[in-house]
Order: structure tokens, then sequence, then C-alpha cells
């Protein structure tokens, strides 16, 4: 496997090429780094709606006894 | 909802009570590793999520990728080594061995040793606070006191260093509780480690004005000399609250920490600890955590440009000052007066006053926060 902190993917070029010339009015360095822009916001989202709450029920309870105990609620 | 975790999970490694009586009752059995006050408080923020996702000290992979990328090596933003370091003497201990973590007579933590490795002192230090000047606290901790060997590995928290402020601590899963007993959706998290003047109120008070809750969040740790006492900000900041905030409004409690002074890598990482207590805003200040002359005011806003998927949003403020004219508190977007009509809150102004019990006008501290500022017979550190 290789141990390279990049890899390759493959975007149409005709994409590729409207990046660039956006690119070029902004302040990334590259194609590459804007795609891993947009990819980073994009995923992060996605992960973001998979989450619940850590917490059961009877954690809850106890949870609001000690909150309740130092005045918090 | 409140935010997310940083990476998705909140982290929760705390040994059971079984777990526990049988570590300590067999300690003599376990290789040790004698740590400091902010190694004992990583590894409380570790147990109990405050660092979340990272659920140990960090391997060579991830302090390497943390370094040149801000990134831990599966790509989630994360800008502060957390490790532990060792002087390599004795090594009494190897990879896959379980060791305690000693802080003074108390075991805070099991580890299991996953990696055992050394590193760059230069390079750690040019890229967490972009010196190696060792006038830079942060940097006369790299090379003063950390050892040349770091190790790193999965966690779990034994016994917390002792806490005298136990009824200000609240963990990250109270925390998300409590802003859901409040009905917040939105909470905007402030970092200080300064008894509050009015500057930092009016900042606080203006983002709250966009969002549902405030959480006050001071530092608690090892901090620089003439910095205030934490139990002075603590006694300061609960009469600020209690005198000025609505009460369904603000919550205050501490976050147990050292500060690494390390201005804009640190700000990300203070935003991600607010962001794991659930926050969904961050306050960002005026060279916030920084020290000295060593970042330009508005670094630390500069480089939340860099991560779009840290998943809280920074609010930042220019400085806030009393303009006589104005007769109030205001900032430059908002105030057309001449330097001449305007007072800036200085935080050395205001220490000199406390220093000499000298009375501080209300447009700089409210009198309440004046009163126990100045009733404190050593304020400072």
């Amino acid at each position: 496997m290789s141990t390279s902190k990049y890899t390759t993917v493959s975007i149409p070029r005709s994409l590729y090429n409207r990046i660039k010339r956006l690119v070029e009015e902004t302040g990334f360095k590259s194609v590459s780094d804007y795609v891993t822009y947009v990819l980073r916001e994009v995923v992060a989202m996605h992960e973001a709606e998979k989450y619940e709450e850590p917490f059961s029920e009877q954690d809850l309870e106890e949870i609001k006894k000690r909150l309740k105990a130092l005045g918090y609620i | 909802m409140v935010s997310k975790p940083h990476g998705g999970r909140l982290i929760y490694r705390v040994v059971s009570d079984n777990r526990r009586e049988n570590i300590l009752s067999s300690m003599e059995e376990y290789p040790w590793v004698k740590v400091g006050v902010r190694e004992a408080y990583d590894a409380e923020n570790i147990g109990f999520g405050v660092y979340s996702p990272l659920d140990g000290f960090m391997v060579s992979d991830d302090l390497d990728h943390v370094l040149s990328d801000m990134r831990l090596s599966n790509d989630i933003p994360w800008t502060i080594p957390i490790v532990v370091s060792l002087d390599g003497r004795d090594l009494s201990f190897g990879v896959g061995d379980e060791v305690l973590l000693i802080y003074g007579e108390t075991p805070v933590a099991v580890m299991q040793v996953e990696d055992i490795y050394k590193y760059d002192k230069d390079y750690y230090a040019e890229r967490v606070f972009g010196t190696r000047d060792l006038a830079h606290p942060g940097v006369y901790n790299v090379y003063r006191e950390m050892g040349d060997l770091l190790v790193g590995g999965r966690i779990e928290l034994v016994n917390p260093a002792p806490n005298p402020y136990e009824k200000y601590y609240l963990r990250p899963i109270e925390t998300r509780v409590l802003f859901r007993e409040r009905g917040w959706k939105t909470v905007v998290g402030f970092q200080t480690r300064n008894a509050p003047h009015m500057g930092h109120e009016y900042v606080q008070k203006t983002a709250l004005s966009f969002v549902d809750g405030i959480f006050i969040n001071p530092v608690i740790g090892r901090k620089k000399k003439g910095d205030f006492r934490d139990e002075v900000i603590l006694k300061a900041y609960t009469e600020l609250v209690r005198h000025y905030y609505p009460r369904d409004s603000a919550v205050l409690s501490i976050v147990r920490y050292e500060m690494r002074y390390a201005g804009p890598r640190e700000a990300i990482h203070h935003a991600i600890m607010r962001k794991n207590f659930g926050c969904t805003h961050f306050i960002v200040g005026r060279d916030h955590a920084g020290v000295g002359n060593f970042y330009g005011p508005y670094d630390a806003q500069e480089i939340f440009k860099e991560f779009p998927d840290l998943g809280i949003t920074p609010i930042f403020f220019r400085e806030f000052f009393y303009c006589r004219r104005c007769g109030g508190i205001v900032h430059e977007k908002i105030c057309p007066h001449d330097e001449g009509d305007r007072v800036r809150f200085s935080g050395t102004y205001v220490r000199n006053a406390i220093r000499n019990r000298e009375a501080i006008p209300p447009y700089i501290i409210r009198p309440e926060v004046a009163r126990v500022l100045l009733s404190e017979p050593e304020p400072f550190v």
C-alpha cells in the first residue's frame, strides 16, 4: 500500500477547467486545494447527520439530578 | 439540537468501579510514568470527551499529521499535540504494556502503550508555535520541560486530579443535557483566562443576542505569572453573571486545561473543546490565546478559513472600547469618534489599579466585579 499522503481521483475535464478558472480569482492555490476544501465541507455535513446523543434515559435522570444539585436547573 | 461532538462520537473513557478498585489494589504491579498537571488535565479531558475524538495520547502518525496538516491521521481537524513525554532513562515498559500515568500521588489514568517514539523539538516548536524563541512559554516547555521521547496510546481515566472547583465543573455529557433542558438549540462558547471587564461583557452579550445561550467557560490551570488566580476569576464571573445576565441565558462552568499560548492553532483547539461541550458557535476576539507579540492581533481569526469542516461557527470580534462622546461601550464599526475620546480596556491598567487598590471606573469594570478583585489579598499568580 502506498504511504503517500495524497492520492488521485478523477473528475470530468470540463469541471476541472471550470474550477481552474474559478480558482484563479480566489485564495486557493490549486484545483486540488479547492476540491479538498469543498469535499471536507460536504463530508463533514453528511457525517454530522448520523449522530445520536450518547446518553440513555437512565443516564439522563442521573445527570439531571447532579445539575439540579449544583443549581444549574 | 446542539453541536455534534467533534469526529462524530462523544468519547467516554473512564474505568468501571471494579476496574478502578483492581488497579488501585495492584498499583505496584504496573509500570508507571510521572506526569505533570498538563498531562493530568489532558487525561481528564480525553476521558470525559472534551477532546473527542481523541481516545488517548497521540501516537507518532497522529502527531505527524497534526504538526504538518493540522489534522489527525483520519483527516479530522486537530491543531494542538496532546502528548506524554518521557526522558527515556530506565524505560521499564514497551509497546503492548499497560502503564499508569501518575500525577503527584494520584494514578490519573491507565494507558495501553501503542507507540514510543522520538520527535524533532525544532520542528514541533516551529509548527505549533511558529517560533523557536524560548521567551515563548510554549516553546520553553518543549525545550526545557518535555523529555526526548513520547509515549502514545488509548487511555482510561482512573482518578481525575484533585479538583477544588468541583461545583463549577460540568462534563460534556452534562452540558449537553443542560443545554437540552434549557431548550437551547444554539449556544455560543466563551473562552477566558481573565477576570471580566466591560469589553468582555459586551462581546459576550453581542454574541448572545444572536443565539439561545452563552456558555462561559473559564480555563482553570497553570497560568503565567501576573495572571489572575483561578478562584478570583471564578468569583468575579459568578458576581457578573448573578447581577447582569438573564438567569436562563448563561451557564458558567470551568474547563481544566493548561494554556499553550499557541495563538491561531490554539484558537481552533479551544473551539473544538467547546464544540464537544455542545456549543454551536465560538467567540474569537483579538489576539486569542496569544502571548507577547508572537502573533498578529487577528491571526487567530484568519486560521478558521482553513477549516470548512470544523463543525462550529466562529464569531469574530474586533476590539470593544468605551467612547466618551458615544457615552457607551462601542467598537470601531459603530463609533465615528477619535482616539482621544476612546478608553481602551487594558488588562495592564486593570491589574495595576488592583495592585494599587485604586477605584476602577464602572465603564471599565462592573462595581460588583471590582469589589471582588479589590477584596482579594493576593489576586494574581
